[in-house]
């Protein structure tokens, strides 16, 4: 359409510009406090150009952590982190995929009492129904364990409807083709279904690694031993302490480094990242 | 319930499919549900020896407690500030980000990536720029004669952990507000022009009428979002203080079930949060379903 | 090859919908039958049956002999071509082709043989490493072809295989699948709802209408002597002239014109009266006709339809374009051209003596 509003246009870069510098405020005065030393926040406002700590800041986290703080290094809880997305979205995706395939691909009795069984974890956040969860998980000897860590949050009736929606998007005549060449069911759901599935199984990888990497709430209530850390639920700890003796320049070096895997992985999967978000939520 | 016209036929493969989700949703949502259920109706004595079961008393008291009618109070306030905030926000981003084309991949790059940002870690950021000793910001409110400390002023502590739940929550607004944008037709927007509707006629009279569907889902999520997924941003700013200021509903089920050990009360407030989160689910389905005749 | 069986077969789905009734049927080794009829009138459903796409609710389906009601489709024996095609979109050509062979475990050298040849006949040599979305509409439709033949199967299965391809292509690839069966001589079904492609690929048509047999016979036995007026109306382009009658002895009267018929009237009473378009003629003024009332006139180039009224019952006449048209034209038909049905049941009325078309048609149906 031809449009011509030069103002218009001005503006509205205008307001994207502010907007992206809003975004990314809090993180730029985050990164420029990693950067400097101790003495950079003693004079009571913190700067705002970078300081020459960078590196040095960043290894010390990395490789030693701050032991006044109870945090172990940053390595190691990075590690964990990552276990536990991997995990989560691994284990998510297993699961919801054969359940969804289950219910779509099969009648069978109870499959309608089956699926609201499933539906039924949407309604239930964990934060709502942390304390019996806690007892179930401690009763079961699965405190500080990645078990424990994991198994709670892996069920996921969102990700059983993606599946559902999708599997009953694939023409019949594929499935029929498939058995008149003599695919049974698991050979089916192998050489056909799975590989139609990738796109929406690689989307949905990316939404609930995310979703497994930012848990807090759940693995500050698990884990006692600090060999089993998260990086999130890490760095509250280290603020904590950060507040108390200044040690900003640490813990934002640490919170940089939390920040980093998953903005990345939104960041280089945008495409995938956006299809898993809206397809998910429908 | 839909399947596939055709179906295999085997009798026990399904249940082997299901079970390893079944089991799950069994001892780590349905059990600890019910279990809930169970000791919101009991009272634990204070040594743990013996419970009592007291039918609705622990839902009469919390009724009635002023600290949890505040915390309604909070939750309704910072649930509706936060969405109302984010969303106006989010919608004016991607209105412009609708406008600029070619550029669009870009800024839309630079919107969408606090999504994957930690709650508790958006809590961190925004807490270390409003430290009222070394933060940026109160070192400039300063300069107006405002003095920040949201350590001690509730009201500060509240605008605090609203503005740092609508900066997490933009880019998710903003990804469907302009996945709806982009789902007007442009010959909608073409008629009107040549009906002689400007720019911001055609908007408010052509687009936002359309994009309502997707207005109403947002403002759903954004609810559930502010009371369910903001547990960490109040953790790391001001732990719902001062003096309860800043107190959710979810927040006040974790400090009285674990901080305060109250088994009863923190139960009963679980199960109303689910009774909660199941209306949001049941509107939310409904809206779906209405959606798809489209 | 194989003959096929089908006996007495029903299907009724779990809502208690009776979708097939009472369907006998007997193909032989090597014939092309095409089940034909409006959609929803079971054609598909027949076919999955005998395919193992659907269980069989009543009656036994036969394949080379033996009773196939309780094998999966893997163990028919049989090929099936899809409408949509139904290629795995993320296999190429060759492992679209290839799949079905691999899961019976045939011997690689012996697939590379088959697919090869496959390819070789249905000219895709040069597509067999392509991707299904990177193919033309009439390719997929040879590739599917090409899954079904790889297999050398008892028999082919065709469930409306042509109807998402454009006019021109459908006539072409119409005239392949005949080709490819002749050479091959495997026994085929092939279900449509196209007239035309069920006349000119069938050895055999089978017209069904809500979910039962209405005719079974070679396609010009079924236009010449269509056994209802469903049939009637259904086999033939444009459909046949169906109108309401009164036979008086030799005299049939139409509206208010009067037809000798010179002996050929079979019944006497109200009927209806079907005629071709084609069959009838102009008349001389010294004929006995019906007057037509000319309301408009499509022109197809070889000839030209005219449509009108005779009385207040449409009637459509085909007419070389030598006959100079008219407001009112008189058209006479020659008495054996005429189709007598009952007003009753729709079914063709024969003339007392003749061969009854039911018989000949349970006979072919058996041969």
């Amino acid at each position: 359409m031809v449009e011509n509003r030069p103002l218009l246009d001005f503006l509205t870069h205008l307001v994207l510009i502010t907007g992206v510098a809003i975004v990314a405020f809090p993180v730029y005065v985050a990164f420029i406090a990693s950067t400097h030393g101790t003495g950079a926040f003693v004079s009571g406002v913190m700067p705002l150009l970078p300081g020459t700590h960078m590196v040095e800041n960043y290894s010390m986290m990395w490789n030693e952590g701050l032991t006044s703080a109870g945090a172990p290094p940053l390595w190691v809880m990075m590690f964990n982190s990552l276990w536990m997305a991997l995990i989560i979205a691994v284990g998510k995706i297993a699961i919801s995929i054969t359940s969804a395939y289950a219910i779509v691909y099969f009648r069978f009795p109870f499959r309608v009492l089956a699926f609201w069984m499933i539906f039924i974890t949407l309604m239930l956040p964990v934060e709502v129904r942390i304390l019996p969860t806690f007892k179930v998980v401690a009763d079961l000897g699965m405190l500080n364990s990645y078990a424990g860590l994991t198994l709670p949050l892996i069920a996921s009736a969102t990700a059983t409807f993606l599946f559902r929606q999708f599997f009953l998007t694939v023409p019949e005549e594929i499935m029929e083709a498939a058995r008149v060449d003599g695919a049974g069911p698991l050979k089916f759901f192998r050489d056909i279904l799975l590989p139609l599935s990738r796109t929406n199984i690689a989307a949905l990888f990316v939404i609930l690694f995310i979703y497994g990497w930012v848990q807090y709430l759940w693995p500050l209530l698990i884990t006692t031993d600090s060999n089993f850390y998260t990086i999130v639920m890490g760095i509250k700890r280290l603020a904590a302490s950060a507040d108390a003796e200044p040690l900003w320049h640490y813990a934002m070096a640490a919170v940089m480094m939390a920040m980093l895997p998953p903005v990345l992985v939104v960041i280089f999967m945008q495409r995938l990242f956006v299809k898993g978000l809206v397809e998910t939520e429908k | 319930m839909q399947t596939k016209r055709t179906i295999f036929s085997n009798k026990r493969l399904p249940y082997l499919l299901l079970a390893p989700q079944l089991v799950i949703t069994l001892v780590f949502f349905i059990w600890p549900a019910l279990q809930a259920v169970k000791s919101s109706f009991e009272r634990e004595d204070p040594f743990g020896f013996k419970t009592t079961f007291i039918w609705f008393e622990n839902y009469t008291r919390i009724l009635q407690d002023a600290a949890y009618l505040n915390s309604l109070g909070n939750t309704a306030v910072f649930a509706v500030s936060v969405t109302v905030l984010s969303m106006g926000l989010s919608l004016l981003l991607a209105v412009c980000v609708n406008r600029v084309m070619r550029p669009g991949r870009i800024y839309t790059t630079l919107l969408v990536w606090p999504y994957a940002v930690a709650p508790v870690v958006v809590g961190i950021l925004w807490w270390f720029m409003f430290n009222p000793s070394i933060g940026f910001i109160p070192y400039i409110l300063r300069g107006f004669g405002i003095s920040w400390n949201h350590r001690i002023d509730g009201n500060q502590a509240m605008l605090l952990i609203i503005l740092a739940a609508s900066w997490k929550q933009i880019s998710y607004n903003f990804l469907f507000f302009l996945a709806g944008l982009q789902s007007v037709p442009n010959s909608l927007t073409e008629a009107a022009a040549i009906d002689g509707a400007g720019p911001f006629k055609r908007f408010w009279t052509i687009v936002f009428p359309l994009l309502s569907p997707t207005t109403f889902f947002l403002l759903i999520i954004n609810i559930n979002y502010a009371m369910f997924d903001t547990f960490g941003i109040i953790d790391a700013t001001t732990s719902g203080g001062p003096a309860q200021a800043t107190n959710t509903l979810v927040y006040k089920v974790y400090a009285d079930g674990f901080v305060g050990l109250n088994l009863g009360s923190s139960s009963a407030q679980s199960v109303i949060l689910m009774l909660i989160v199941i209306v949001l689910t049941v509107v939310q389905f409904r809206y779906v379903e209405r959606r798809v005749q489209y | 090859m194989a003959s096929i069986h089908v006996e007495n077969v029903g299907k009724i789905y779990s809502g208690g919908v009776r979708a097939v009734s009472d369907i006998n049927l007997s193909i032989a080794d090597g014939e092309f039958i095409v089940l034909v009829g409006p959609s929803g009138c079971g054609k598909s459903t027949l076919l999955r049956m005998v395919a193992g796409l659907e269980t069989i609710s009543e009656g036994t389906v036969s394949i080379d002999g033996g009773v196939v009601n309780d094998k999966e489709p893997a163990d028919r024996d049989i090929a099936m071509v899809f409408q949509n095609y139904a290629l795995y979109p993320h296999m190429t050509v060759r492992q679209n082709l290839e799949y079905g062979l691999k899961n019976r475990g045939t011997p690689r050298p012996e697939i590379d043989a088959r697919v090869a040849e496959a390819a070789r006949m249905l000219e895709i040599a040069q597509y067999l490493d392509r991707k299904p979305r990177a193919l033309s509409g009439g390719q997929r439709q040879r590739v599917a072809m090409g899954r079904a033949i790889v297999r050398k199967p008892a028999a082919f299965l065709f469930d409306e295989p042509l109807s998402n391809l454009d006019a021109k292509l459908r006539v072409s690839m119409r005239g392949e699948i005949k080709r490819l069966q002749r050479r091959l001589g495997t026994t085929s079904i092939y279900v449509t709802h196209d007239q035309l492609e069920a006349m000119t690929l069938a050895d055999r048509l089978v017209v069904l209408d809500g979910g039962r047999i209405e005719q079974i016979g070679a396609p010009l036995e079924v236009y010449h002597e269509p056994a209802s007026t469903f049939v009637a109306s259904f086999i033939g382009s444009p459909a046949m002239n169906l109108m309401e009658g009164e036979l008086h002895g030799d005299r049939l009267a139409v509206g208010p014109s009067i037809l000798n018929l010179a002996g050929y009237a079979p019944t006497s009473g109200p009927v209806t009266v079907g005629v071709r378009a084609e069959d009838l003629r102009l008349a001389t003024s010294a004929q006995e006709s019906f007057l037509l009332r000319v309301e408009y006139v499509e022109e197809l180039g070889s000839q030209r339809l005219v449509h009108g009224m005779v009385g207040d019952q449409p009637l459509t006449v085909a007419l070389p374009l030598e006959e100079a048209l008219q407001e009112e034209m008189k058209l006479t038909v020659e008495p054996r051209r005429l189709h007598f049905f009952s007003r009753e049941t729709g079914k063709r009325l024969t003339m007392p003596g003749s061969e009854p078309v039911r018989s000949r048609q349970v006979m072919g149906a058996v041969a």
